[in-house]
């Protein structure tokens, strides 16, 4: 992008010679920044920062103390809990030694957390509390190869059996104690790591199947870091909070990558409760959410907005629609009258000021959305206030960036255009490929997903269907290039473009729709039970539990009309007008992890949900006005139980297609 | 102070010392109706010991003579190694022993946080018009409590409702503040007052675990009144079991659960 970044050291960039690896990035930022704050967390309420310096000192004295424990080069070190200063020191301690870390994801259940550690072979492990130490000695039997875990926090495990068991600082002080003895084979270990050594191996979480190792090398972590942070001219000034789970490739290069490369702070809340207390405390000024963050903070003001008085509700209204119309022009620096611009002046010192304040979004320079797609209603929401909110298309085998919306060309219906040094092609069924330096190096232990995903050429499949706009170059995403079918009579059938359009508005939480080598397409619902329980509050309506809301006849009435509308919507596009939803039912249960429906990213599993419901999507094709189902369900903490629902099914108007035939 | 007699090991290693706290043949009456009749028993150092009975067993009546609330009319309770004279609920306080309610006595108007500051109070020494004016002695001694509460605060878990008036807080959450607030006292000796009444499963079990964990991290002795047997067993190491004021059981969970009448008080049989 031509673009220069914020200060002199990256003029040690392009030389792959000159910083090879995450630690040698943090040696120099300890010698270049040396006071500036480099991690902060807040614990007993208050606001703890350490130096560049610091955070030297702290990563050595842990790598000291893992080498003394027994960690050799090569070694997997898994990493498991929620985002701390210390996790975060512990992997790029890990690379000090010349090990690897594997961050997992903290609310893995204890068998999928097996099959992880089983299949990289880790041998130490480093968790967060009392919680991950326990899933991990609940499966260690079945773990030949695992040997040692050091934990964080003490709380509970004072009477644990510790011949296996270290606390963190006491390996830190161990490793303090031995600093002259040990540092020489540090700095061997060190220098041996190049561009080409392995970074960090991630597991995806998988849409279908066991999770996948994906191996990145240093060289697509600092290139991407760089290069991304070019893009959008990041700074060592930059703040962000460190809130994902540190298991998706988006917080390493974020919270690791970018940060170490640029040199910003990363900041960790004081537990996932307080996210969002903390987010405006710190006021990040680059951020990054998946589009269900930003919808939920938006329903939380749109019900408070809904409780306010008659004044401020007009005040609100009055601005808002003012900002709809002029703010996202504004923000992209197009021409905008004198009299509009005075006029959203004053609407940012009563509505939008404030408002950002309370989201804690007063600061954002840059802001990211990715992973699903975002309502257009909530994108313009958050760019009308000011918001710099921006679209990125990634994957963890490209060490995230694929295609990234520049300032100033930012729309809700593309991801962008492509990154600096992507190459992008579109194959003939759709699916997009791409070329970059940060293609992964393999899946771990599995060549053949390897070569099935990456060709010899270093092309990569996405999975994704899209294709590129003519005139603007950039990304459109259909859907998953496996969920694109056809209909009975030969039309296109894409799930999740119907999906998005459901999910956007605020009463829909997630939703699931059939009909590939079918007549017609059908839909699960699941109600969003903040939205809909407040609707229902406001109105008097008792409910008891989740599934009583959802089989409310208003409820269903509402979704009958949304999912009209959407009908609607859907008719307009001829490319996909087969794909309107016949018939829904409103499910009696969330859709959960936990029950293995969802990834841990949340993203549907369709093959298991179409199994696990056979009964009512037959309900939905045969014609039932109601079915009932017993459904098994699996509690927080592993316990299974059942519950039992008849479900009402409801046929939706079906709009008539707009026809352009003469284009035939 | 302590009593020397020799204490024993619980089933999961856990070293209990000797007795901190002694009822001996304690009668309570209240006009014509004797709440508690001649019972005795003690409260060793560091166990859980749990008082339980059904409805009216005199169960609460026991915490409020333990507590010092109510003054009985025979027998004496011992406390660390001396007979304890009756005393105001502050001497109370002073002597290390904090409480929580069965129907919750949190000042409702104010913080999570200003609630838990107030179970530091007896450690506060300045008075009125130094901590009015906000200097010197007064400031140091604030900061120095807010930092024994903030550690409560995270171990309890509530950061996330630190600055949340009590009033808009869920039931279950507001259980968990009063314990925070009996905790910031730093008692040696914590009495609950059926801690999980009214609780669901998975409210229960949270705050089983905090007990445990409170007694594991602080050595804190907890005496504590229950009505879900179930929970009772899992959490104490010895139990006392009332019935109509009587002492009919007291022993380790598993000697109370095979005793003839405590099953009988449970199930019921006919009264003469």
């Amino acid at each position: 992008m031509g673009r220069q970044g914020g200060h002199e050291v990256q003029q040690t960039a392009g030389k792959p010679g000159g910083i090879g690896s995450v630690p040698a990035l943090l040696r120099r930022n300890a010698t270049a920044f040396q006071a500036a704050p480099a991690y902060r967390e807040k614990e007993y309420g208050i606001w703890q920062s350490w130096t560049w310096a610091e955070t030297l000192e702290e990563v050595e004295a842990l790598a000291l103390g893992m080498i003394d424990l027994g960690v050799a080069e090569g070694d997997f070190i898994a990493i498991i809990g929620r985002n701390r200063p210390r996790l975060y020191w512990s992997m790029v301690a890990a690379q000090m030694c010349g090990a690897v870390p594997v961050p997992l994801y903290q609310d893995a259940v204890a068998e999928e957390m097996a099959y992880v550690l089983g299949h990289c072979g880790a041998r130490f492990v480093i968790a967060g509390d009392q919680e991950q130490v326990d899933k991990v000695i609940e499966v260690q039997a079945g773990l030949p190869q695992f040997e040692q875990m050091i934990y964080l926090d003490p709380r509970g495990l004072r009477k644990y059996d510790h011949s296996r068991l270290h606390q963190y600082t006491h390996v830190q002080d161990a490793g303090r104690a031995k600093r002259d003895e040990l540092l020489p084979e540090i700095a061997r270990r060190e220098a041996k790591l190049d561009y080409d050594s392995t970074c960090v191996m991630l597991y995806t979480s998988g849409t279908t199947g066991k999770p996948k190792g994906v191996v990145l090398s240093n060289r697509n972590v600092i290139e991407t870091s760089r290069s991304s942070s070019e893009f959008d001219d990041l700074r060592k000034t930059d703040d962000i909070l460190a809130y994902l789970p540190m298991a998706w490739v988006g917080d390493f290069i974020f919270s690791v990558g970018q940060a170490m490369w640029t040199g910003f702070c990363t900041n960790c809340p004081e537990s996932a409760d307080t996210m969002h207390t903390d987010l405006r405390e710190i006021g990040p000024t680059y951020y990054f959410a998946p589009p269900r963050v930003f919808e939920t903070q938006l329903t939380n003001v749109m019900i408070r907005m809904e409780d306010a008085g008659r004044f401020k509700r007009w005040l609100f209204d009055v601005c808002m629609a003012h900002a709809r119309r002029v703010g996202p022009d504004i923000l992209d620096g197009n021409p905008v009258s004198q009299w509009d611009r005075f006029k959203y002046n004053l609407g940012e010192l009563f509505i939008y000021g404030p408002l950002k304040n309370t989201l804690g979004f007063s600061r954002v320079r840059v802001g990211y959305t990715a992973g699903e797609a975002i309502g257009p209603e909530i994108f313009d929401f958050y760019r009308s206030l000011g918001i710099n909110l921006k679209q990125l298309y990634g994957q963890t085998e490209a060490t995230v960036f694929i295609t990234a919306q520049p300032d100033g060309e930012v729309r809700s219906d593309t991801v962008g255009v492509t990154c600096p040094g992507v190459e992008l092609k579109i194959a003939e069924n759709g699916e997009v490929f791409y070329r970059s330096p940060g293609v992964f190096v393999e899946y771990y232990k599995n060549a053949e997903s390897t070569a099935d995903t990456k060709d010899a050429e270093g092309w990569v499949a996405t999975g994704d269907a899209g294709f590129i706009e003519e005139g603007t170059g950039h990304l459109r995403i259909i859907d998953r290039a496996k969920d694109v079918g056809q209909m009975a009579d030969g039309s296109l059938f894409a799930p999740k473009y119907v999906e998005n359009k459901l999910k956007f508005f605020p009463n829909i939480l997630e939703t699931v729709v059939f009909g590939n080598g079918r007549e017609e397409c059908t839909a699960f619902v699941n109600i969003d039970l903040t939205a809909v329980g407040n609707w229902a509050e406001r109105n008097n309506i008792g409910y008891a539990s989740y599934q009583e809301l959802a089989r409310h006849p208003q409820v269903m009435d509402t979704i009958q009309s949304h999912v009209e509308e959407v009908n609607a919507s859907v008719a307009q596009d001829e490319m996909l007008s087969g794909c309107q939803v016949h018939r829904f039912v409103v499910l009696h249960k969330e859709l959960d992890a936990d029950d293995g429906e969802l990834t841990r990213t949340r993203k549907v599993r369709r093959r298991i949900i179409e199994e696990k419901y056979a009964d009512i999507i037959a309900a939905l094709y045969d014609g039932s006005k109601e079915v009932s189902t017993v459904t098994e369900v699996t509690y927080e903490d592993g316990r299974k139980g059942s519950i039992s629902a008849t479900l009402e099914v409801r046929s939706a108007k079906i709009a008539p297609v707009a026809t352009r035939m003469a284009a035939e | 102070m302590l009593d020397q007699s020799e204490g024993y090991t619980t089933a999961d290693g856990r070293k209990i010392g000797g007795v901190v706290m002694e009822m001996r043949n304690i009668t309570l009456r209240f006009g014509g109706v004797e709440a508690i009749k001649d019972i005795s028993f003690d409260i060793r150092e560091g166990e859980i010991r749990a008082i339980i009975g059904p409805n009216g067993a005199g169960k609460s009546s026991m915490l409020n003579v333990i507590s010092g609330f109510y003054v009985p009319q025979e027998g004496e309770v011992w406390y660390k190694g001396a007979p304890r004279p009756s005393m105001k609920p502050y001497q109370v306080a002073r002597q290390g022993i904090a409480r929580t309610f069965q129907n919750i006595a949190l000042f409702e108007g104010m913080s999570v946080l200003d609630n838990v500051m107030t179970g530091r109070l007896t450690k506060m020494k300045t008075g009125l018009w130094r901590q009015a004016l906000w200097k010197g002695a007064a400031e140091s001694e604030e900061t120095a409590n807010r930092e024994v509460a903030e550690k409560i605060i995270d171990f309890l878990e509530i950061q996330a409702i630190r600055k949340t008036p009590v009033s808009r807080l869920p039931y279950g959450l507001k259980k968990r503040v009063e314990l925070a607030r009996a905790l910031a006292a730093e008692p040696s000796l914590l009495l609950l007052d059926e801690p999980m009444a009214g609780m669901n499963v998975e409210e229960k079990e949270d705050m089983s675990r905090f007990i445990l964990d409170v007694n594991d991290e602080f050595g804190t002795t907890i005496a504590l009144i229950e009505h879900d047997m179930g929970v009772v067993m899992d959490l104490s190491d010895r139990v006392v079991v009332m019935d109509y004021g009587k002492k009919i059981g007291d022993g380790t969970p598993d000697e109370v659960r095979n005793n003839q009448a405590v099953i009988d008080a449970y199930l019921g049989v006919s009264h003469d």
